[in-house]
């Protein structure tokens, strides 16, 4: 079980969260003016990475809010804790 | 075939007697090229290879891994088989796949233990009746055994199961695939591999792929490994829950994410377990082996992660959930857990064919149910490389159907919840 660093609650245990996805997906501002590649590249394809991966979190059964981290997916370990994601970023 | 020695009563009496079997497949060095690297000797890499060879006459193959063979989610799953998924093209698939398990430890000449004991799915919901319900009349149709059953019924196949109303998770019906069972996963990988060295594949272990080759036309020239260099102009990609990082080595992003999925088994019991036992609903899948112990299915963590571990709460969840459908597990010791790296798509089914780089083959994206796919996964994509077009089973699994929209979405027959 991580114990994952809320920014507004402090550390956690992994099951009071949500896993949003990685991080800085950015939707297209006009879906119908891409391809059908780019919207499929947007909707579908992910980094995967065994290492370092940007990634979202929701603190659904506490603050309710969104942030992000660098997690290793490796180690599991967790760094760069970032609140813009609640701000609408990606 | 003279270092294959053929199975048969006489040899297995001598050899019972003390002789020592000789090795059952060639330690291969890596010559400069093959016509086929097949990256990934995981049971889909060692068929992909054994049918290029048996039944292409493409015999000039390497399959190259970094670990050993079947160490990867071959020897790590819980070995079941079924053919019950919903859509045409995934039904189409799989029992393919089933057919060939049927004749498989004839075709190899391998024990691979192959028994279908049936496997039965419970229902738990008002929901989970319906969607039972349906895939069994989508079943019927296919021409695919699945059967409904009440809960009196599902305790006469499986006594070991509680029915009663007053339960936590009360047993509404099932759905019942009598050709369904499990198999022994080692033998598996084991009986490819000894029927593909036969026939002249080279079976190259601890040998890391680090890099893809390519040409300033872009296609394919063969791969960079631990152990140097090997050229091909035919690359088939077969490595499960790393698949995006060998893809990655060609400049692809896939639409994959890698989860731990764990599995549990108990200390050994008497034969107490009849048939594979699937509930997606509190999420637990029980058989028993041959040596007696129960193996249990948990499920993925949230997160993607390649540590091969996975939460302890996951397993214990599963567990949990064990104990209610059948009391009278509840005083028995686990020996061990452990976890498998499952590369998950968005719509729960497998991507199987080419890629946007010419040579480039992929057969990926089982998820959290690829050993019971091994033979027909091997079979179709096997026929795709030799091809260089879709085997016609193959053909709706290309990764091209993430940008036309036409997804196979498999969430519901897909055993473990996401």
């Amino acid at each position: 079980m991580l114990l994952i660093p809320c920014p507004w609650c402090g550390p956690r245990p992994e099951n009071e969260f949500q896993h949003a996805g990685q991080a800085h997906i950015r939707r297209p501002s006009d879906p119908a003016a891409v391809s059908d590649e780019a919207w499929a590249a947007y909707l579908y394809l992910r980094d995967n990475p065994k290492g370092p991966l940007a990634e979202r979190w929701r603190h659904r059964h506490g603050c309710g809010r969104f942030f992000s981290v660098v997690r290793d997916t490796v180690t599991d370990r967790i760094s760069h804790i970032d609140r813009s994601a609640e701000a609408g970023a990606p | 075939m003279a270092d294959r020695p053929g199975f048969s009563f006489l040899s297995l009496l001598s050899h019972g007697t003390g002789r020592a079997w000789a090795r059952q497949w060639r330690h291969a060095q890596p010559k400069a090229a093959y016509d086929v690297v097949i990256v990934g000797a995981g049971g889909h890499g060692l068929a992909t290879a054994y049918y290029l060879a048996r039944e292409h006459g493409i015999r000039d193959v390497a399959v190259v891994d970094k670990g050993w063979l079947g160490g990867g989610n071959t020897g790590r799953n819980t070995t079941i088989i079924r053919s019950n998924y919903l859509w045409d093209a995934s039904a189409a698939l799989y029992e393919h796949a089933l057919k060939l398990w049927e004749t498989l430890s004839r075709e190899l000449n391998y024990n691979v233990m192959y028994s279908p004991r049936g496997v039965m799915m419970l229902a738990h919901t008002h929901h989970d009746v319906q969607v039972f319900q349906r895939h069994v009349h989508a079943n019927r149709l296919q021409g695919i055994d699945n059967e409904w059953l009440t809960p009196l019924d599902a305790k006469a196949v499986c006594p070991p199961l509680d029915i009663s109303a007053a339960g936590r998770y009360p047993v509404l019906g099932a759905a019942l695939q009598r050709r369904g069972g499990i198999a022994r996963h080692d033998a598996v990988a084991w009986g490819y591999a000894r029927a593909a060295s036969a026939l002249g594949v080279d079976i190259i272990q601890n040998c890391a792929v680090t890099g893809i080759m390519r040409a300033p036309s872009g296609d394919v020239t063969g791969v960079e490994t631990e152990k140097g260099p090997i050229a091909a102009r035919r690359i088939g990609i077969v490595a499960a829950g790393h698949t995006s990082v060998v893809m990655a080595m060609a400049g692809l992003r896939m639409p994959l994410e890698s989860f731990p999925l764990q599995a549990l088994v108990s200390e050994p019991l008497k034969p107490v377990m009849p048939c594979v036992v699937m509930s997606n609903t509190v999420h637990a899948y029980i058989s028993q082996s041959d040596k007696g112990e129960l193996v249990i299915g948990a499920g993925t963590d949230i997160y993607p992660s390649y540590s091969q571990a996975g939460g302890l709460h996951i397993g214990a969840e599963t567990l949990q959930a064990v104990c209610e459908l059948f009391p009278s597990f509840r005083r028995l010791r686990m020996l061990r857990n452990w976890a498998g790296i499952v590369d998950t798509t968005p719509d729960r089914s497998p991507i199987i064919g080419l890629t946007p780089v010419p040579g480039l083959f992929v057969n990926c994206g089982w998820g959290t149910g690829g050993f019971k796919a091994t033979p027909g996964s091997g079979h179709v994509f096997a026929a795709t490389i030799a091809a260089g077009t879709p085997h016609p089973l193959a053909a709706p699994f290309g990764l091209e159907r993430f940008v036309t929209g036409r997804l196979i979405n498999e969430a519901a027959a897909a055993a473990v919840a996401h």
